[in-house]
């Protein structure tokens, strides 16, 4: 199937994109654990509908024709892999801490390219806008400096020390305080916040994002949190993290264009936009072809 | 205390919440973990709906899990200057109805897209056109008679029932630039004081 896929990209600059031999040879989250346990799901990566099931305890995923495809349980989802060639996949120690709940916040579709949803994940700047009396707050808009850095050789970003004024960071929180964030980036398409808990600040709430790749200019977005939260239930704790994200989807699905340009200077960043022009660098460095406007 | 059971995207929800806020109701929420967590099909639930429907507001005794019945109920016990629906109830009913349309067509392919079903909303979308065409002439034919709101000079619940999901079109896929005399009456609502929004609406 896969060599097949590869013979036929011709000049055609979409099917070039779904066989970005850098999304190919990644893990990619194709479904919730939770979602699977109702049944089985049929979704798109990269352009190649999936069955995704589990099977006596084993995920497994088939291509329309029938062929398999590499499966791994991690982190509460089932992970695929198109390629010869599998990346590393990384890990989130922090989530095996005791006491923390681990929860699936929802897959959701959203109009646009795969490196979009994730540089919006990393943008401090919007929140006193888009997330008016959570996440931010005006005239609380500047953004302080932060120290962005590339680690494992290259494979993760990273941006530390941020500091923004939120008025509600969480489901839990009771007054407005300086929040302190690490937004880590272990995977092209994947992003993790780690955000001080606002009850307990010496620990950590953590917050991921895995976009699935289904083609170019459409993502399904799975949303995982892990919070020290123990007084909002469940609801409370996915209805706030949805609330979020779908106050971030119609400003997605607007963006001109959809497609990130990775070439310095295509759109004008402030200092504020340091860990989104890293972003872009790093994608560039790692060649992604997939959802992006080449340098 | 009323109590209303919801769920935050839930474009049924907001036109509850909307009410809610524009008649300056005190109420308690309970948010309902409808997707990914199911929880409107629990058993603990279905004791308030059996049919696991969403919204249910709990008001004394009385417990109602339809939107437009919620609606018709807040505006009938609720309302002292008696403006929200005693009015026209006959022409008032008639857009709950098509209220009802909306949700069940443009309403449902959005909530297929957002929660990445997989499903074709297509046929959806095609319930819904012929829907807004209708909203949209009505609007227009309507505004030129100095009415600025669905029935007659001032807000009803039947402005409530048709403004949660055609403002919420784009997120279904469909672009609200065919609809001018609906686009105007969107901003008309906005503007009704206690108006508030939710994730994809956005303020005047």
């Amino acid at each position: 199937m896969l060599a097949s896929c590869i013979m036929t990209r011709g000049n055609d600059p979409f099917i070039d994109e779904q066989n970005d031999p850098v999304l190919l040879d990644q893990w990619h989250v194709v479904a919730s654990i939770a979602e699977l346990r109702r049944g089985p799901v049929r979704t798109i990566l990269l352009g190649r509908r999936l069955t995704v099931a589990i099977r006596q305890d084993q995920p497994v995923a088939h291509h329309a024709d029938g062929a398999a495809a590499a499966t791994m349980l991690h982190l509460e989802y089932v992970w695929v892999c198109l390629g010869q060639k599998p990346a590393r996949l990384f890990d989130i120690p922090e989530l095996a801490e005791p006491e923390r709940r681990v929860v699936h916040a929802g897959s959701f579709g959203v109009r646009t390219s795969p490196p979009r949803a994730i540089e919006n994940f990393l943008d401090l700047g919007h929140f006193p806008y888009v997330h008016k009396d959570f996440l931010g707050l005006e005239p609380h808009t500047e953004v302080p400096p932060y120290r962005v850095s590339t680690e494992q050789d290259g494979q993760e970003l990273f941006a530390r020390d941020c500091r923004f004024f939120q008025p509600r960071s969480a489901a839990n929180a009771s007054e407005g305080f300086i929040v302190e964030y690490v937004y880590r980036v272990p995977h092209p398409l994947c992003a993790v916040l780690y955000k001080l808990n606002p009850l307990d600040r010496d620990r950590q709430d953590v917050i991921a994002l895995f976009c699935q790749p289904v083609g170019p200019e459409q993502v399904r977005a799975h949303m995982l949190v892990s919070l020290l939260d123990d007084t909002s239930d469940d609801a409370e704790l996915i209805g706030f993290q949805q609330l979020i994200f779908a106050q971030d989807k119609p400003i997605l699905e607007n963006q001109v264009p959809l497609r990130l340009p990775l070439s310095p200077g295509a759109e004008v960043p402030v200092r504020a936009d340091a860990m989104s022009v890293a972003y872009r660098r790093y994608l560039a460095a790692l060649g992604l072809r997939h959802g992006v406007i080449a340098a | 205390m009323i109590r209303l059971h919801h769920y935050e995207l839930s474009a049924e929800c907001y036109k509850v919440r909307l009410l809610l806020s524009m008649l300056g109701l005190a109420h308690e929420t309970v948010q309902v973990d409808m997707y990914p967590g199911a929880a409107h099909l629990s058993d603990s639930y279905r004791r308030l709906s059996p049919l696991g429907r969403l919204p249910v507001v709990e008001d004394g005794d009385l417990v109602l899990d339809d939107a437009n019945a919620i609606l018709v109920h807040l505006a009938a016990s609720h309302d002292p200057g008696g403006t929200w629906f005693a009015r026209a109830p006959g022409q008032i009913a008639q857009w709950l109805g098509y209220g009802a349309a909306l949700a069940a067509s443009l309403g449902a392919a959005r909530l297929m897209d957002c929660f990445d079903t997989g499903m074709d909303s297509a046929p959806l979308i095609a319930r819904a056109l012929p829907i807004l065409d209708a909203l949209d002439r009505h609007l227009w034919l309507e505004a030129a008679e100095g009415h600025f709101y669905l029935c007659g000079t001032g807000p009803t619940i039947a402005d409530i029932a048709c403004f949660a999901d055609t403002v919420l079109a784009e997120e279904a896929g469909v672009a609200l630039r065919r609809y001018p005399a609906v686009r105007r009456w969107h901003d008309r609502v906005r503007m009704i004081p206690g108006f508030i929004v939710m994730p994809g609406v956005f303020p005047r």
